[in-house]
């Protein structure tokens, strides 16, 4: 970066200086040596900015691709072949819906100033949103930047839901119960947690928690919803007893490595900078889903007696979903460790918590997001280090005040669990509120036939596959 | 005019062919199949769930033959598709009452 800038800055100083005396041969040397000055802070602001921009708006991209196909493909192939297409729809239709939903008014209860729990409408379509930062937020990426990066996180926390539903939600009743969501649970919680004046802000929140990427706003949120929804909609015909494998293993290998890829934009993209931070971020990511992919694929090579293609992929994704809150505050070896805990923590939950109480959390939404969220959220707040990120700025001597327990501020920890509190809590009932209501207004589930039919034809009356031409 | 009916493993498919060809039989349908007779299936696992699998694939090779080829057919299957274990298939013979060229109206054997 800084090489970039000097190459910048080089021939512009040349090019300011030779312009400045070519237009005032008679001038006094002050007020020239003070433009030349503005002209080269000037010049470097925009080297950074371009820099910044450049990784923000590439890692916006990267975060969309993690639903548009990553999700798509990761839960496409885990569903019966009937589904495949209504599956890959509903992550689709958050990338139009939540997108409208957020440029109209989400940004602005998102991150608008309000109070503690949510925004306000001043920046009701976009008003006020321009190309210039945002010093709220990134000081030197355009605000429109940052707001279209943060839409792609909007986009995916509630495609990550109907991995719990799986092939019985009918396509108007999930349209309508996850747009309303992204408003209800997803808009309060990212204010609460990132939004100026927000509850858990780890600057200046009463309840400072540490989440960097989305730990508790997009993993927990989702992935209680997704239990709560389970347990709602009750589970698929004919589950546990007929057997529903993947009907494509391959799909969703590639869906899991797209997540894998795609995940470096959306936690060193939540350095909001193209500075070191983000090279924490993403080492801490890559790291993560190494050693977890490790860890699930070992405690089912003892459990099972085979390690399953399966099993890493899901072990990977469990890893990056704990490391989400952790990425830009803990040091490379924590990451080793925290996805090593994921890794095993996960397979637990999908395979002794969930067989013992029999939900049908289809695509283990809860077990992976809601139970890895909640985890990697507990486990920042233990190995958090303000050399790493000194989120919490310096004390009066100019030292880095302490931000996790490692660093010797065990109370994080405390604050760690308040801010998983309040997203199960706002998860838990704001689901179930709008389950109710949508329920009642048109009907959540397909009818048996439908889904015995499929939702590709019931629903969006196609197939996905053609074998016969 | 016997039809024979032949349900084999599918790696034994390419032997079975050829040893047909070779028998003077050119006229045969293909079919990809599951089932099982005596032979057991596998498990598969997906996140903890057991998935037993006893539905497997099999491929079924249906062809009508002139009566004097039966036993060549017959034995020419055989020779090709038998490993000795459980699962290498079974043959199943019936008599054909007519079969008929759709080309040219042909029927009987000339129809074969």
């Amino acid at each position: 970066m800084r090489r970039l800038a000097i190459r910048l800055v080089v021939p512009l100083v040349f090019f300011v200086i030779s312009t400045v005396s070519f237009s005032q041969s008679a001038s006094p040397a002050a007020p020239a040596t003070q433009a030349q000055v503005a002209a080269l802070q000037q010049a470097i602001q925009n080297a950074q900015t371009s820099g910044d921009n450049g990784w923000m708006l590439v890692s916006a991209a990267l975060v969309l691709l993690m639903t548009g196909p990553g999700l798509a493909l990761f839960y496409g192939g885990l569903v019966r072949r009937k589904n495949i297409l209504g599956t890959m729809m509903q992550s689709f239709a958050m990338m139009g819906l939540v997108t409208i939903i957020w440029a109209i008014v989400g940004y602005s209860l998102a991150f608008g100033h309000g109070n503690a729990v949510i925004g306000g409408f001043e920046h009701v379509f976009l008003r006020g949103v321009s190309l210039a930062p945002n010093p709220d937020y990134a000081k030197t990426i355009p605000e429109q930047t940052y707001m279209i990066y943060q839409l792609m996180f909007a986009i995916i926390t509630p495609a990550l839901i109907t991995g719990a539903f799986a092939e019985r939600m009918k396509f108007s009743a999930m349209a309508l119960f996850l747009s309303l969501w992204s408003l209800l649970v997803y808009c309060p919680m990212a204010h609460m947690v990132w939004g100026i004046g927000g509850l858990l802000n780890a600057s200046g929140g009463h309840i400072p928690s540490l989440d960097f990427a989305g730990g508790t706003v997009v993993h927990v949120t989702s992935g209680v919803s997704a239990l709560v929804t389970a347990l709602y909609l009750g589970k698929r015909m004919g589950y546990p007893r007929t057997a529903m494998p993947p009907h494509s293993m391959v799909l969703s290998f590639i869906g899991a490595c797209l997540l894998w890829v795609g995940w470096f934009g959306f936690n060193a993209g939540s350095a909001l900078n193209a500075g070191p931070l983000a090279t924490s971020a993403f080492i801490n990511t890559h790291f993560a889903a190494a050693t977890a992919a490790l860890g699930w694929t070992i405690a089912e090579w003892i459990h099972n007696g085979k390690p399953t293609a399966l099993g890493a992929i899901s072990g990977a994704v469990a890893g990056l979903v704990a490391i989400t809150p952790a990425s830009g505050f803990v040091q490379p070896m924590s990451a080793l460790a925290i996805g090593l805990a994921a890794g095993f923590f996960c397979f637990f939950m999908v395979f002794q918590v969930k067989a013992r109480f029999g939900y049908d959390d289809s695509l283990d939404a809860f077990g992976v997001h809601g139970a890895g969220g909640t985890l990697g959220a507990i486990l920042t707040g233990v190995f958090a280090v303000s050399a790493i990120n000194a989120a919490y700025g310096n004390d009066a001597a100019g030292n880095p005040i302490a931000t996790g327990a490692l660093d010797g501020h065990w109370m994080q920890i405390f604050n760690q669990l308040a801010g998983v509190a309040v997203a199960w809590c706002i998860s838990a009932v704001g689901t179930l509120v709008l389950l109710f209501a949508v329920d009642k207004a048109i009907g959540l589930r397909v009818s048996p036939e439908e889904e015995n039919a499929g939702l590709d034809l019931s629903q969006h009356g196609e197939e996905g596959y053609d074998f016969n031409t | 005019m016997m039809k024979i009916e032949a349900v084999i493993q599918p790696s034994k498919l390419d032997a079975v062919k050829d040893a047909l060809l070779e028998a003077g039989i050119e006229g045969m349908t293909i079919l990809e199949a599951r089932g099982h007779g005596r032979q057991k299936g596998h498990t598969e696992f997906y996140r903890g769930r057991e998935y037993t699998v006893d539905l497997l694939p099999k491929v079924k090779i249906e062809m009508v033959v002139p009566d004097d080829l039966r036993e060549k057919a017959v034995q020419a299957i055989i020779g090709a598709a038998r490993t000795g274990r459980i699962g290498d298939g079974k043959i199943f013979i019936s008599r054909v009452d007519d079969a008929v060229r759709i080309r040219n109206d042909e029927r009987g054997e000339t129809a074969l």
